[in-house]
């Protein structure tokens, strides 16, 4: 099955790093996602501009409003995403465990909608 | 006539089948594909035609497996129907075949273990686990599971759908997790079949029949559990638990309904049986080496029933275990029998000082037991017109008849307050 772990954070937190924290930091997701591709669970994973960088856009009457922000404002952020495959979800919280995004955040971990192919 | 006979005992078979088979069918009919309402539904099938075919032609010589076999015939076409692109077609052709080599003759493999993690998953509401149990694993109705929560047929139901529908749509596994997750895990079953149980055991005068089943379904869940992690320490100290309660149902109330509490109860009228077989379970689950919650509550129960024997509880060993089971939990419950255990070897003053604050904790204040935990220590203490009006809370916040009129027998035992 696939699960999409989605990484909340608060946003002001990394700014507030020193150098060298922020090296580690992008270190241990860098080990991260070579141990997830190692073990050939890894379909993807992106990080995002923070949420300054966000535009809304929805369409009503056949008119599309744009906004600018996030869809949400809330107290922590989503800063990126890993998609996986693994068998379970035992093995999906296992793995979203191991993210550092887990030590300094939130991970909410989301079955993927099954499709034909699967 | 004869049909009638055929009836009845097809009924008899049936109803023996599933009492014992129920959630070793649904186990391992949901193990490959995570789906218990489909499982269940294929289930309750096969229990449909078991009723019609059987008092025909006589009940089968192995029910399980004929259960077994309609079961997984109706599972695999419903299967079909529903799952047409290609790669369920594997699926299903394994489904097929591991339920074919268990299915005919052989024994069916006891997934209950399985199942039962799958129903207490973390993933899966807390408040749910325990009815998700009892429904998977027993195959009781919403309805009667409804009735015992306190709570309607219809939330239930939907409640039990919703958790159904979580397993099967995130994946929660039917397997037994790894070592290192394990004891976490166990906790959680553990902690489901106490609610279960907890939930049963609510109705001191015994007048409610869905609760008084729960109860006992409750004891049919630890004894499984007992069964299927004997090497967990916690698991024996549950089933001792449960048993040392059971063997005093009796005793809880005198011939007129009436409530009666621990220290006035007749240990004769307890079932010394279910007593010896509790104190056998916890030397068990002691040996092991491994203590947690249950084996105290547990130990607990063995100090009070000491009282069988010598006269009187072990009250110096009750205030010793409430003090580990209070550094473990840090429940405000356990305080408050604490204080209780601690009037017997240290007076009653000690235990007021000892009382948890109801200002520091909002939900004492709703908890009757506090209540009546602090009406009768001030009542000992000649503080009557605070025990006063602590039984007077205590009163308003029960919702049991026959605690409510012993604690207002309690109350009009007190002089009238000055």
């Amino acid at each position: 099955m696939q699960y999409l772990f989605l990484l909340y954070a608060n946003e002001g937190g990394w700014d507030q790093l020193t150098d060298t924290q922020k090296q580690q930091g992008m270190a241990a997701y860098t080990a991260y996602t070579q141990a997830l591709r190692k073990e050939g669970v890894l379909v993807g994973s992106n990080r995002l501009q923070p949420i300054a960088a966000a535009t809304t856009v929805r369409v009503a009457d056949g008119k599309s409003q744009v906004l600018d922000g996030p869809y949400a404002d809330t107290k922590e952020q989503l800063g990126g995403y890993y998609l996986v495959d693994v068998p379970d979800l035992d093995a999906a919280l296992a793995w979203a465990a191991r993210c550092p995004g887990a030590g300094h955040g939130t991970i909410e971990v989301r079955p993927v909608w099954p499709t034909q192919n699967a | 006539m004869t049909r009638g006979n055929g009836d009845g005992r097809a009924r008899d078979a049936a109803e023996a089948v599933a009492r014992r088979s129920y959630g070793k069918l649904v186990a391992f009919l949901a193990a490959r594909t995570r789906d218990v309402a489909a499982a269940e539904d294929a289930l309750s099938d096969a229990f449909a035609a078991a009723l019609a075919e059987w008092p025909v032609k006589g009940a089968p010589s192995n029910p399980e497996a004929w259960l077994m076999t309609v079961a997984r015939r109706r599972l695999i076409d419903g299967a079909r129907h529903v799952r047409v692109h290609a790669d369920a077609t594997d699926d299903l052709r394994r489904m097929a075949e591991s339920l074919d080599a268990a299915g005919d003759g052989g024994a069916i493999p006891d997934q209950r273990l399985a199942l039962l993690f799958a129903c207490a998953h973390p993933a899966i509401d807390n408040a749910i686990r325990a009815p998700l149990m009892l429904q998977a694993v027993l195959g009781l109705d919403a309805r009667a599971i409804a009735s015992a929560f306190l709570t309607s047929p219809d939330a239930m139901a939907k409640r039990l759908v919703r958790a159904k529908q979580k397993i099967r749509e995130a994946g929660i596994p039917f397997r037994v997790p790894d070592r290192e997750e394990l004891p976490a895990r166990i906790d959680t079953v553990l902690d489901a079949i106490y609610a279960a149980f907890a939930e049963g055991w609510t109705d001191p005068a015994g007048t409610d029949a869905a609760r008084r089943d729960l109860a006992e379904e409750a004891l049919f869940l630890a004894r499984l559990a007992a069964e299927l992690l004997p090497g967990e320490a916690e698991s024996l100290g549950l089933l001792a638990l449960v048993l040392y309660a059971e063997s005093r149902r009796r005793a809880r109330r005198d011939a007129s309904g009436g409530f009666v509490p621990l220290d006035a109860q007749d240990p004769l009228a307890w079932d010394i049986a279910l007593i010896e077989e509790a104190e056998a379970l916890l030397r068990r689950a002691c040996a092991l080496g491994a203590i947690g919650r249950f084996q105290l509550e547990a130990a607990l129960q063995s100090a009070h029933v000491a009282r069988r024997r010598s006269g009187r509880a072990d009250w110096p060993a009750v205030v010793e275990l409430y003090d580990a089971l209070f550094a473990l939990t840090r429940s405000p419950v356990v305080a408050i029998n604490r204080a209780l255990a601690i009037a017997e070897t240290r007076g009653v003053e000690a235990a007021i000082a000892a009382l948890p604050d109801a200002d520091a904790d909002e939900r004492l204040g709703r908890y009757q037991p506090y209540w009546a935990a602090r009406a009768d220590l001030l009542a000992r203490s000649g503080a009557r017109a605070e025990a006063h009006a602590a039984y007077e809370l205590a009163i308003g916040l029960e919702r049991d008849d026959a605690i409510r009129s012993f604690l207002q027998r309690r109350q009009a035992s007190l002089a009238a307050p000055p």
